[in-house]
């Protein structure tokens, strides 16, 4: 398809565009938290009177306060207490929520409350927590979240795993046992922040005996679920709205500060605002820290014969997504290779840091280091092309490389071969310089559950309603032309209402890079049984037989001549008034039963250049290449391709959280380094394969997220080549790499 | 703040001459949204390093997160809400559209402050010029590489207007 202007554009250039955080209220009142400055400790006292005694300070919250309501939240295990009580788990955790007539009285008035604390022992990574007699975090068991989530457990805790996973096929043992080649890869993954823009921020009030809030989450709905058991309302009686989202890329994806603002309403009275910088936005949600051990096996000619994975995940203070984001990373730490024999031993464990969730990628950039890596160093130990021993192994379209799941729906030797034909692999480099390529698939679209109305209006415009949020990565844009497209209406006359969970209908989530898919496919769905609709009322109006009467490209047709979508609204309706519309709905069953909806594919690559006296890494080229089925719109995929994998080169090349003691020394954009505009490199090659090979519409199927998974492993790939020298960790910072050039000899 | 110290202030804001009441302490940006709901100053890292709350001040680019509302007496702000003529678009904004430079867009005002700086500076500035005016804008979601071509394109447009 063509790519029309995104339809967010004009309010976004203009400044009309409005964020969670622009949202205000008449009797408002602004916030600020008081966070633990403990990594562990007991809550012994919280004197609030000196915040209380501050002008324009109205009220302080604190744990004890919410013994009425059901005082924490968590989609998978409901361990996240909205304020600590008892005791705290991480330095930063929010102990109390001042709330006051303006911001300024409100940071006075945190900074005069004291608390006391009672320090126990901490552990700041999985090697302490797993220890024998490490202090537990968490020794309560705090039943089930929504059982749709196969991670959700309950049972009282003697440890600090948080959730584990195994799983496997084959005879991984005797397969190693008789490989011509064992090559062992071990990798650390950065510990990084996902810096949405548009910090976490939340408006709540109680209006009309409901709980609204307007907030910056990508899934409005579980964001409901979690605030209705918080105060015991039917879901019904809580509206989440999420506007325009400044960025979400999974850091937004379940509830975050939404507890807060509306705890802070439910003890006023009044609507309450909670809004951080990015250094609360530190403090509240990261991304996992991953060590992974891969050992693979192979036959004399290259062909991968078994794969033992080991692999644990820092999953911080709370659950958040951390269960789900270590089956993703157990499912995805393999690779899309044939391989009949696979052993997979996956722990995520709870540390006294800031809790993690899900990022872009989910689980697997972090696994990816370590399995690509491990392809490319099984190359060289077979002395053969690394595109090549990716060929040999690749699994082809049609067949399953995961017992249980969808067969593969892509053709992966032709997009590496694509990949490697836009960055120049065949070409020589010149001294300093490297190439680094990877290929991932993911299990993405999450669990597939979507609805979606269309209405055509009697005028013959039609308005879309989807709960999917428009974050930046242009489902606005995306769902209008399908919906455009299905109907035959110019995408002038289509509107369209997202995440609004009173006002459209229900959507799983906007995430897993599902939304042009899933909600896609239910927008389809919705607009065919609007021109059934249509026909059925046009056949009504003026006779026929159903087979005779044919609504399409904005038209009834049938033996009496032809109708447009406003006369058949406007008849049947008895003039300028009424509405036709249709719900589809997109559920576990059908082509859509086998898991995942679609696999994810990232095929990126870079070519760097190292400076040899500093140790520097510049990239030069970066490539994508989109395999989607089919691109609804190119731009807007592009986009995103270049967009992830900058996030992938940030992390390989700069981002990480750095914790010194129970301290973050890090959390601030000061700091912790992004990619800028001078880091990117000139040459950007973004390649789009269309094959119509996915289950959503037009053949089409997920992208966003692919091309940062094999960024980290491309990158470290790139610099080996340049200096001779396997990383085994990222972010490749000149000291680092500047170590690694001079460790043995050169 | 209740009680502390206020003062009156007469700065020129998108071009109408205005007269506010606010404390010393205010910042700018919080003048710009809570006092006359020109949201399309965004606050992010509110440490001077992600660009987003960029206004002129002057003409001249500021971290309006960290720039007190007190310091614009007298002094022309303009904001992204200043930019369009009535109904039609700058042509900075129509390149950034055309250009498809802005996914999330919460970003997109700063750039688009950034690059009429730019722009009146240096009618056409080459990639080496652009990145290095931008040094103190972040993007997480494109990846740059559009609002670099943005920005040419207007450069462009912006020299066939001036020609």
């Amino acid at each position: 398809m063509i790519s029309p202007p995104r339809l967010d554009a004009v309010p976004k250039v203009t400044g009309k565009a409005r964020y969670a955080v622009d949202f205000r209220a008449a009797g408002m009142l602004f916030s600020a938290v008081v966070r633990s400055e403990r990594g562990h400790a007991l809550l012994k006292s919280i004197d609030t009177s000196a915040a209380l005694a501050e002008p324009g300070v109205v009220a302080v919250v604190t744990g004890e306060d919410l013994a009425s309501l059901f005082p924490r939240f968590g989609h998978i295990i409901p361990d996240h207490p909205i304020l600590a009580t008892d005791k705290v788990r991480y330095l930063g955790e929010p102990v109390a929520l001042v709330l006051a007539e303006d911001r300024y009285a409100a940071h006075d008035g945190a900074e005069l409350v004291e608390v006391s604390y009672e320090d126990l022992p901490v552990v700041m990574d999985p090697e302490q927590a797993l220890a024998d007699g490490a202090p537990l975090l968490h020794t309560t068991d705090y039943g089930v979240g929504d059982r749709s989530f196969e991670e959700a457990h309950s049972e009282p805790r003697s440890d600090n795993v948080c959730h584990r996973v195994e799983l496997g096929w084959g005879e991984v043992d005797s397969a190693l046992a008789r490989a011509d080649h064992l090559v062992e890869t071990s990798t650390s993954y950065p510990m990084l922040y996902g810096y949405a823009m548009e910090p976490y921020n939340a408006l709540a009030h109680f209006e009309d005996g409901y709980l609204k809030v307007v907030t910056t989450a990508q899934h409005p709905f579980m964001v409901r679920d979690d605030l209705a058991r918080v105060f015991s309302l039917p879901l019904s009686h809580v509206r989440v709205t999420s506007p325009y989202v400044g960025g979400g890329y999974g850091t937004k994806s379940y509830t975050k500060v939404e507890p807060l603002a509306a705890v802070g309403a439910w003890y006023t009275g009044r609507p309450v605002k909670v809004e951080f910088d990015a250094t609360g936005a530190i403090l509240t949600t990261r991304a996992d820290s991953a060590r992974v051990t891969i050992r693979s096996g192979f036959d004399s000619a290259g062909r991968l014969l078994a794969r033992d994975v080991r692999l644990t995940l820092d999953t911080g203070a709370y659950a958040d997504n951390g269960p789900l984001v270590l089956s993703k990373a157990s499912n995805r730490c393999f690779g899309p290779y044939r391989n009949g024999n696979v052993r997979v031993s996956g722990v995520a464990v709870y540390t006294n840091t800031v809790p993690s969730s899900s990022y872009r990628g989910f689980g697997a950039p972090q696994v990816s280091l370590a399995s690509e890596l491990n392809m490319d160093q099984a190359a060289e130990a077979l002395g053969m092309d690394p595109g090549e021993l990716r060929r040999l192994n690749l699994i082809p379209p049609g067949e399953r490389h995961y017992p249980g799941k969808r067969p593969m729906d892509a053709d992966l030797v032709a997009d590496l071969d694509l990949l490697l034909e836009g960055l120049g692999w065949d070409e020589p480099t010149e001294k300093h310089q490297g190439i680094g390529f990877g290929v991932t698939a993911s299990d993405a679209g999450a669990f597939p559950v979507s609805t979606a109305t269309v209405k055509i209006l009697p005028d013959g415009s039609a308005l879309v309603a989807t709960g999917s949020s428009e974050m930046g990565q242009g489902s606005r844009t995306a769902l209008s032309q399908i919906a455009s497209r299905e109907l035959g209406i110019p995408l002038q006359k289509v509107a369209i209402a997202q995440s609004d969970t009173h006002a459209t209908p229900y959507e799983r989530t906007s995430g897993a890079s599902r939304t042009t898919t899933l909600t896609g496919l239910a927008i389809q769905r919705a607009c065919a049984q609007l021109l059934s609709r249509l026909e059925e009322a046009a056949t009504e109006l003026k006779g026929g037989a159903p087979t005779e009467v044919k609504a399409a490209e904005g038209m009834v047709v049938g033996p009496w001549g032809d109708l447009s979508f406003a006369e058949v609204v406007q008849e049947w309706f008895g003039g300028r008034l009424g509405e036709l519309s249709a719900t589809g709905v997109v559920r576990r069953v059908g082509e859509l039963q086998e898991l995942p909806p679609f696999w994810e594919i990232g095929t990126s690559g870079v070519k760097v250049r190292v400076d040899p006296d500093t140790g520097q890494v510049f990239a030069l080229r970066m490539v994508t290449v989109a395999d989607v089925g089919h691109a609804i719109h190119p731009e807007m995929l592009k986009g995103q391709d270049v967009g992830a994998a900058t996030q992938g080169l940030g992390a390989a090349l700069f981002e990480e959280l750095v914790y010194d003691g129970p301290q973050l020394i890090n959390p601030n954009l000061v700091e912790y380094r992004v990619p800028r505009a001078s880091d990117m490199p000139a040459e950007i090659v973004t390649i789009v394969a269309q094959r119509g090979d996915g289950v959503g519409p037009y053949g089409a199927k997920g992208g966003g997220e692919g091309t940062l998974n094999p960024m980290g492993a491309a990158t470290a790939a790139a610099v080996a080549r340049a200096i001779g020298r396997w990383p085994d960790r990222l972010p490749l910072s000149p000291e680092r790499v500047w170590r690694l050039m001079r460790e043995s000899g050169d | 703040m209740i009680g502390a110290d206020i003062m009156e202030i007469s700065p020129e804001i998108n071009g109408r001459q205005a007269v506010l009441t606010v404390p010393v302490r205010m910042t700018l940006a919080e003048m710009l949204r809570d006092r006359l709901g020109l949201y399309g100053v965004k606050l992010s890292c509110e440490m001077q390093v992600c660009g987003v709350c960029t206004v002129l001040v002057g003409g001249q680019p500021v971290s309006s997160c960290t720039f007190l509302a007190v310091d614009t007496d007298g002094r022309r702000v303009l904001t992204v809400e200043g930019l369009a003529d009535g109904g039609r678009l700058h042509p900075i904004q129509q390149a950034f559209v055309d250009r498809f430079a802005l996914q999330c867009g919460f970003c997109t005002p700063g750039f688009i402050m950034m690059t009429k700086h730019l722009l009146e500076r240096s009618s056409q500035p080459d990639r080496e010029q652009i990145v290095a005016h931008f040094d103190g804008n972040l993007c997480r979601c494109t990846g740059y590489a559009p609002i670099i071509e943005a920005v040419q394109d207007a450069a462009g447009k912006l020299g066939e207007v001036g020609s």
